[in-house]
């Protein structure tokens, strides 16, 4: 990557551009590319010295996403390993129960989904839309949106001296803590209810041990999602591999951190050193602990999509998707950043770029997956953290299998529906409650 | 073991590693922060009034802030230390005490800087 260009501002005018995007990474990156590539001149701001210098993911970059924008992606993207597995775990303090799935099939192309080091993967996005034209201008904040004599939001400022950017359209990227949605009153200032934070530790391991611990080929990996394992907080646990280290950490409800007290490290301590993951770890250097805030509010905190002059994408548009076993945000903010530098570029062509002009913008995502998969499964963050999801079920479920394989002789086994009855009862869950979760459940992701 | 355990297997049983300790037996919160690069800025892009906080009961920011950089004082204030911030937004989002916390971003360039995000 070159250095960052400068822009100047030449007397009192300030630098002007069709269209600013505000945050480089990946629906920030990909939102330039779209507007670049129709042939806009477009600033590409980025706070962080490098992109990606402020971003961090919980797992799996799912790419299929990128086909019409980078064609045969995958022959050029910062993969660290193509997931071949895909394990979803219910865990207790020492039970564990896995759904394990494998193919070899993503382990071709076009693949599924890739685990990547963020500071790689956003470089490489914002490097496209620098080659098509955008003017990457980094270690620069936008600190505010600019607005013209009539208060119509018309660029940003930022915080260079002399840095006002002009533009006819201004593409808010800024993730989960949007300053730019806040200000133009898209976004609640706080809204923690809809919040869970990510925290994760990167350990450092021999690529030929993460072989052998995961059964995999060396560009192969795997993605465990974990439920139950975050102690009394509502949430999950993940672990994936990197080619030369393994990623570990949890996904806390900030209403239920701030609650309970409990340090968001320790929760992470405990999940290492279950009996069911601590082998996965042994022997492994932190190489690099992270924090990072995650919208898993779903399709109904998705905030205005489109103000006059403006568009929001990504994080900072709450479309990370926290359905249950779908667990997708990177995916989401290239395909909502696409779609908004698609439907800037086209404002821009009829000159129409007010809220209405840039309707297009949700129109489209309403077609696609983004808002789609939000849509099909807006039910789902209620169910997924309610208690008996996150608590009850782990436990009950395990002890179902347990008492299933537990050879009692002399004794003889149990019934199935006897000990499921048994296990129900023991654990305090109506067998009634237990069909209603289930039919809720066949409702929102059916 | 019994075909049925007389009791739920609890969800916050004490954990141990099958060696006793944990994963990394004696690391410190400095060592563990010792691992993210930061570029500290001159500016607090953080700021706490501590008169505000006296009056809040919950303190939510002391134990959720992932870099554990809010602490209670003993005349009930908190005392905040900008360096070594993810820059994520927890504690003015849990903090239930509307002017205690300013939260911005540091100035260009400078705060943390993720390299295995």
């Amino acid at each position: 990557m070159g250095e960052p260009t400068v822009p100047q501002a030449s007397g009192p005018s300030p630098v002007r551009f069709d269209a600013v995007v505000v945050g480089a990474g990946p629906a920030g990156s990909a939102a330039a590319l779209a507007l670049a590539r129709a042939g806009r001149s477009v600033a590409l701001v980025e706070r962080g010295p490098f992109p990606g210098s402020k971003n961090v993911y919980g797992g799996v970059v799912y790419g299929r996403v990128l086909d019409p924008i980078v064609p045969r992606w995958w022959e050029e993207v910062p993969v660290e390993r193509w997931v071949v597995r895909r394990s979803t775990m219910v865990v207790t303090g020492s039970q564990s129960l896995s759904v394990d799935y494998r193919t070899q099939a993503w382990g071709d192309a076009p693949y599924n989904g890739m685990t990547t080091l963020r500071a790689r993967f956003d470089r490489w996005l914002a490097d496209k839309a620098v080659e098509a034209g955008a003017t990457l201008v980094t270690s620069t904040v936008a600190t505010g949106l600019r607005r013209d004599a009539t208060g119509r939001i018309a660029g940003v400022v930022t915080d260079r001296p002399d840095g006002e950017l002009a533009a006819s359209v201004v593409v808010a990227c800024d993730g989960v803590n949007s300053l730019l949605a806040k200000e133009a009153g898209l976004l609640p200032r706080s809204a923690p209810e809809h919040l869970t934070l990510g925290v994760k530790e990167v350990l450092e391991l021999p690529p030929a041990t993460i072989d052998e611990r995961f059964g995999v080929g060396r560009r192969e990996g795997v993605d465990i999602e974990v439920l139950g394992g975050t102690g009394g907080i509502a949430g999950g646990g993940f672990l994936y591999t990197n080619a030369a280290s393994v990623s570990v950490g949890a996904v806390l409800s900030l209403t239920q951190l701030a609650a309970s007290g409990t340090r968001p490290e320790a929760v992470v301590a405990e999940l290492k050193a279950h009996p069911a993951i601590e082998p996965l770890l042994r022997g492994a250097r932190l190489r690099e602990y992270s924090a990072h805030l995650i919208p898993e509010g779903g399709y109904d905190t998705v905030p205005p999509l489109a103000a006059d002059g403006l568009l929001v994408a990504g994080d900072a548009a709450a479309l990370t998707l926290a359905a249950g076993i779908w667990l997708e945000g990177v995916n989401f903010a290239i395909g909502s950043g696409w779609a908004a530098g698609q439907a800037a570029a086209r404002a821009l062509a009829s000159g129409d770029c007010s809220a209405a002009g840039l309707a297009s913008y949700r129109a489209a995502l309403e077609d696609q997956f983004v808002l789609a998969d939000h849509k099909r499964f807006r039910g789902a963050p209620g169910l997924v953290l309610s208690d008996r999801v996150q608590h009850q079920y782990p436990a009950m479920v395990c002890d179902l299998v347990e008492q299933l394989f537990t050879v009692a002789n002399p004794e003889p086994k149990p019934g199935g529906w006897r000990v499921l009855r048994r296990t129900a009862a023991r654990h305090g869950i109506p067998l009634r409650q237990l069909a209603a979760d289930a039919l809720r459940a066949a409702r929102i992701f059916g | 073991m019994s075909a049925e355990p007389t009791a739920p297997s609890p969800l916050r049983a004490p954990i141990r590693s099958r060696h006793g300790g944990t994963v990394y037996p004696g690391q410190s919160f400095e060592e563990r922060m010792a691992t993210i690069e930061f570029r500290v800025g001159t500016r607090a892009h953080i700021t706490v009034d501590s008169a505000v906080c006296r009056s809040c009961t919950t303190k939510a920011c002391v134990s959720a802030c992932p870099a554990d950089l809010f602490a209670p004082t003993s005349d009930g204030g908190i005392l905040f230390n900008y360096e070594q911030c993810f820059e994520c937004g927890t504690c003015y989002q849990v903090c239930n005490e509307v002017g205690a916390i300013t939260w911005t971003y540091p100035d260009g360039g400078h705060g943390v800087v993720f390299h295995h995000g």
